[in-house]
């Protein structure tokens, strides 16, 4: 279900990195807490983000929720089709919807966040 | 069997926009007494319009059948029991309405001299030392326009006064189980937000209290009774402390239909409150408003109060400007005067006492509607409950339905939903808040309803979840109106 | 007490259901401090005879069979009868904010009629489903022009109303928004645009300025739209007289239209209840404050309508929300959907032409003080008496004459502010210059 080669956050994103480049998006257990969402709000290019702050927000019709970045750097790229498609986000979250890319600035960073397994235990035991 | 409902009434009905045909008319002005002027040459060629595109051309009875249709397809107070807990959907009297549309009243221009807008000035003022003395403050504003601009209204109050004591402080503090409008309030008004949690029993936590407050502390904003319906019983406590490092003590009001008579927060340590009269005091909600906010304040808190204030001085009101602690204007002109108008007939028509029956029947209809739920509903917080009672959907939830699912539910049963998914510290609640304008038949009938309910989400949860049936509108699709909004009618 | 329903037997059974042996028991939960040890000191209750009465009485002391030509952000409009009998229907004046869309659909539809018009009237793409007022609306829009820019201060016209611009402050105080004024010129009554220019910086984020601006006169919105824009921020346009836009080009360069709707078949009443409206461009819809109304479907495929983009408001985002607003003016915002649904395309034209006649009738008796094209109100500087003097001798004659300037703007102290309606009869017209004209000592009062 979880990728193996993402690295995971309590705040339920995942980040895939190749190189200095760090893929952000929410996981399939976000989009199902969320339910439909209607709305995705990113920030832009260039702009600095921080490891647990909020880089942006995801919407359903009823809820507000912050997305926080999993690591910290720049953001490159942010994933255009989300604008006109937010449903893409609860269909497939883990890849064609995800939300930013991020050159990072401390790679260090992702040995605090979990592995696939650690993820779907802690996911689990939330439940 | 359901005894109350029967089928609504479903005729269509095209938007006006749709029933437009050019040249309709449903107007006519009289002959104009005057020259005519050249719209061009008086407004210059380039500011004149074309003709408003799209612009309703309709006839008047055309008018008024849209209008009247459209109308069916509202549930209303005077259809029936609305249990929105938290919003005091009682019965609007219509002598409101005639007295607020009487021509001397209805007519007044805020700037017309205050020798001929004495009749409307002593409305006011009598509105002020009515609501001085139900909630047991010194001095009360008139001018905000409903409950959230009431609250932003208070807590500048706060602000300015904590400001000319030197240092206007950093944090308003809220409990977790506050109204949006709370949080919300306090940002506008430039403070950071620090939730508090509830206690076990749902009411204000004084020791986690203790602890917060500072020197950082500017107020704690509460309701009381709480969103739960709980009074704050530890609230002369609550005061002391927040007085004693002096910070001040906000009460939200939309609750006041539980203490009306029997309590009044300027007794128990509130230092400002805002009411809201389309609650409390009858005036009608209309479909989202008007309202109005008024503001009581404690003495030291009265100079600061927005500009201008009335005055009485050699036999008669005047209208005094020259307030120079005064936060400003929260509003121009001096308030919803015509809802103070209905707010004031609803007080003449009660009475002191009349108020206090009134409050005593809410708080009844609401332990009534408890005891004979609490089998069939879990209660989360079993703190005895004033005029209205939290349930959760614990029991239901189990079986896949939802609190949101029981009240789409009971529009089938004729019912106007009870609130839904409020306070938040209730997972899944569901909030019933019956006023005092409901006998016993209706009551009984709401009961019946929620009872049956219970019964089918055990025995039917998929009849439950996808109601309701019998209304001309089903659910709606919400997630598509919002991603791909349509805010306007457009030809097609 | 006639608004409680129920008989003292059937209040004995429900108390003995809920196992209280009287109505006070229920307050026993209560500390004994907090309880209210008496009655509350109010007047014992009165029937609906009475209350008529008070209320008469009270209306006589105010006026009554006056004339009056006072504009200034209230304007005289005859009111369709029709608006009356609609918002009087129990159906929508005793009805909830429209939150359960399934027995909603007649506030919920009226509202997207009025979301529709406004927008048709304004030239905006979106209209929200109405806020307080014209006043608290200029604060919300400088607010969202703030989010939308990142820019927090603003640039507002002394042009704008004069208490408008006193709530703007009080909010704007604690916001870390700056707020400056811009001035206007002394012959054309209309913006000075260099002034504007002149206090321009990047750091503005709203320009704000009113047309018809509180002088009559229609402002120049272009030459403010290519001011503001060059430097990246929003320009506000304020109205507070919306017959106007009957005639008027809409303020189609505006960013955000923040306006009020009182002369569409709202009494004036003393100062409110009134609707504003904030209007804008597709792009800043999340931006905006307020309820809206969106069109979508029911699970059988019909069209209805329900509340959208709720995310905004304060009930989801709490201390995030795009304003604290809650309740708004949905029964006022129907009084001025059902006078638009009356006077219609056709009929908005001819009330705007017989208001713009009329002003100009008795305009051209005195000679305005500014040449700025106006369209219902103007200025009218009075000689040889103050503008107080000259509204008291009217008031004798059952005249209510215009708003004496100088409390707003001391240099126009000599100058008052008339309006005229289609509710202005020639004849009172008259009346009021014969009046004006006929002076003490025998000096020409009409400059």
């Amino acid at each position: 279900m979880y990728p193996e080669n993402f690295r995971y956050t309590k705040e339920h994103e995942w980040v895939l990195v190749v190189g200095d480049t760090g893929t952000v998006g929410i996981t399939d257990h976000a989009q199902q807490e969320l339910g439909d969402i209607v709305y995705v709000d990113l920030p832009k290019p260039g702009a600095r983000i921080e490891q647990g702050k909020s880089l942006g927000s995801v919407e359903s019709v009823k809820a507000v929720s912050d997305v926080y970045a999993p690591v910290s750097g720049e953001v490159l790229e942010i994933n255009p089709a989300l604008a006109d498609a937010p449903e893409t986000l609860n269909s497939d979250p883990h890849g064609a919807a995800w939300l930013v890319k991020i050159r990072l600035s401390t790679p260090d960073e992702l040995a605090s966040l979990m592995s696939a397994a650690d993820y779907q235990a802690y996911v689990g035991a939330e439940k | 069997m359901i005894t109350k409902v029967r089928n609504h009434l479903s005729q269509n009905e095209a938007l006006l926009f749709e029933r437009s045909s050019p040249g309709k008319k449903a107007f006519q002005l009289p002959a104009l007494d005057v020259p005519p002027v050249d719209a061009a040459e008086a407004l210059g060629a380039g500011n004149v319009r074309a003709a408003i595109e799209g612009f309703p051309e309709v006839s008047e009875v055309e008018a008024i059948r849209h209008f009247t249709r459209l109308s069916t397809w509202n549930y209303a107070i005077d259809h029936g029991m609305y249990p929105l807990g938290s919003c005091t959907m009682k019965y609007n009297p219509r002598i409101n309405e005639l007295v607020a549309r009487i021509d001397g009243l209805a007519w007044a221009h805020p700037y017309q001299p205050e020798s001929l807008a004495q009749g409307s000035m002593e409305v006011m003022a009598r509105v002020e030392a009515a609501l001085a003395e139900i909630t047991g403050m010194d001095a009360v504003t008139l001018q905000p326009a409903a409950g959230a601009h009431g609250e932003l209204t208070g807590i500048l109050l706060i602000r300015a006064l904590l400001e000319k004591r030197g240092n206007p402080r950093k944090k308003i503090l809220i409990p977790d189980s506050a109204h949006g409008t709370n949080p919300a309030t306090a940002a506008i008004a430039g403070y950071m937000v620090q939730n508090i949690k509830s206690s076990d029993t749902g009411v204000l936590d004084v020791s986690a209290l203790a602890q917060l407050v500072d020197q950082d502390v500017a107020a704690l904003m509460v309701t009381n009774p709480n969103t739960l319906g709980v009074f704050e019983h530890n609230i002369i406590q609550a005061a002391e402390i927040l007085h004693k490092k002096g910070a001040m003590l906000y009460m939200d009001g939309a609750n006041m239909n539980a203490l009306v008579g029997i309590a009044r927060p300027g007794d128990f340590g509130v230092d400002v409150m805002h009411l809201n009269l389309h609650k409390t005091f009858s005036t009608p909600h209309g479909g989202g408003g008007p309202g109005a906010g008024p503001v009581a304040v404690k003495k030291p808190l009265e100079p600061f109060l927005p500009a201008p204030r009335l005055k009485h001085s050699a036999r008669k009101w005047t209208w005094d400007y020259k307030r120079k602690h005064s936060i400003g204007r929260v509003k121009a002109f001096y308030g919803n005067f015509g809802v103070l108008v209905r707010a004031l007939a609803y007080i003449l028509a009660h009475g002191g006492e009349g108020l206090r029956n009134a409050t005593v029947d809410a708080v009844l209809n609401a332990v009534y509607i408890r005891k004979q739920l609490e089998p069939y509903f879990d209660l989360p917080y079993s703190s005895p409950n004033m005029h209205e009672v939290v349930f959760s959907d614990h029991r239901q939830a189990a079986l896949g339905v939802h609190t949101g699912d029981i009240a789409k539910r009971l529009i089938d049963y004729g019912f106007h939903p009870y609130t839904v998914s409020f306070p938040l510290i209730v997972h899944g609640a569901l909030m019933i808040e019956p006023t005092e304008t409901e006998g016993k038949l209706e009551l009984d009938q709401f009961i019946e309803a929620m009872i049956s309910i219970a019964k089918e989400v055990e025995t039917d949860p998929h009849t439950v979840k996808n109601a309701p049936y019998g209304t001309r509108t089903s659910r709606v699709d919400e997630v598509t109106a919002a991603r791909k909004p349509v805010l306007r009618w457009k030809p097609a | 007490m006639r608004y409680l329903p129920k008989s003292d037997s059937e209040r004995r059974r429900m108390l003995e259901v809920c196992g209280v042996a009287s109505p006070e028991e229920l307050f026993a939960h209560l500390p004994e401090a907090v309880r209210l040890a008496r009655p509350l000191a109010l007047a014992p209750g009165i029937s609906e005879y009475e209350i008529v009465d008070y209320f008469r009485e009270r209306a006589a002391e105010n006026l009554e069979g006056y004339t009056s030509f006072l504009g200034a952000g209230v304007y005289r409009h005859f009111r369709p009868v029709l608006v009356d009998t609609v918002v009087s229907r129990g159906e929508f004046l005793t009805s909830y904010t429209p939150y359960q869309a399934e027995i909603a659909q007649g506030t919920l539809t009226a509202i997207f009629e009025f979301q529709t018009m406004i927008c048709q009237l304004t030239g905006m793409d979106v209209a929200n489903a109405s806020m307080y007022d014209g006043s608290t609306a200029v604060p919300e829009a400088a607010m969202m022009a703030a989010r939308a820019t990142g820019k927090g201060r603003a640039l507002i016209a002394r042009s704008v109303h004069p208490e408008y611009r006193e709530v703007l402050r009080t909010y704007a105080r604690y916001q870390g928004m700056p707020v400056e004024e811009f001035g206007y010129l002394p012959d054309t009554g209309a913006i000075d645009l260099e002034d504007l220019e002149r206090k321009m910086d990047d750091l503005t984020g709203a320009v704000i300025i009113q047309s018809p601006n509180f002088f009559g006169i229609v402002d120049q919105v272009k030459a403010a739209a290519e001011i503001a824009h060059r430097r990246g921020a929003l320009l506000v346009v304020v109205f507070t007289e919306a017959v106007s836009l009957g005639i008027l080009e809409p303020p189609a360069e505006a960013d955000i239209v923040a306006g009020e709707l009182q002369s569409f078949a709202i009494s004036p009443s003393y100062g409110g209840p009134y609707a504003g409206i904030i209007a804008t461009k597709e792009k800043f819809i999340r931006q905006m404050p307020g309820r809206l109304v969106g069109q979508t479907t029911d699970s059988r495929g019909n069209r209805a309508f329900c509340l959208t983009l709720a995310t905004r408001e304060q009930h989801i985002r709490r201390e995030k929300a795009t304003s604290n607003i809650c309740t708004n003016q949905a029964l006022i915002a129907l009084m001025a959907t059902v006078f638009m649904t009356v006077y219609g395309k056709q009929g908005l034209r001819e009330l705007a032409e017989q208001n713009l006649a009329k002003a100009h009738y008795l305009a051209a008796k005195f000679q305005p003080r500014f040449q700025g094209k106006f369209f219902n109100e103007f200025v009218a500087r009075v000689a040889g008496r103050t503008p107080e003097e000259l509204n008291r001798a009217l008031l004798k004659r059952k005249i209510i004459g215009g708003l004496p300037l100088g409390r707003f703007y001391p240099e126009l102290a000599d100058s008052m502010l008339l309006c005229a309606t289609e509710m202005s009869r020639r004849a009172d017209m008259d009346a009021l210059v014969a009046q004006a004209a006929g002076q003490p000592a025998g000096k020409e009062v009409l400059a």
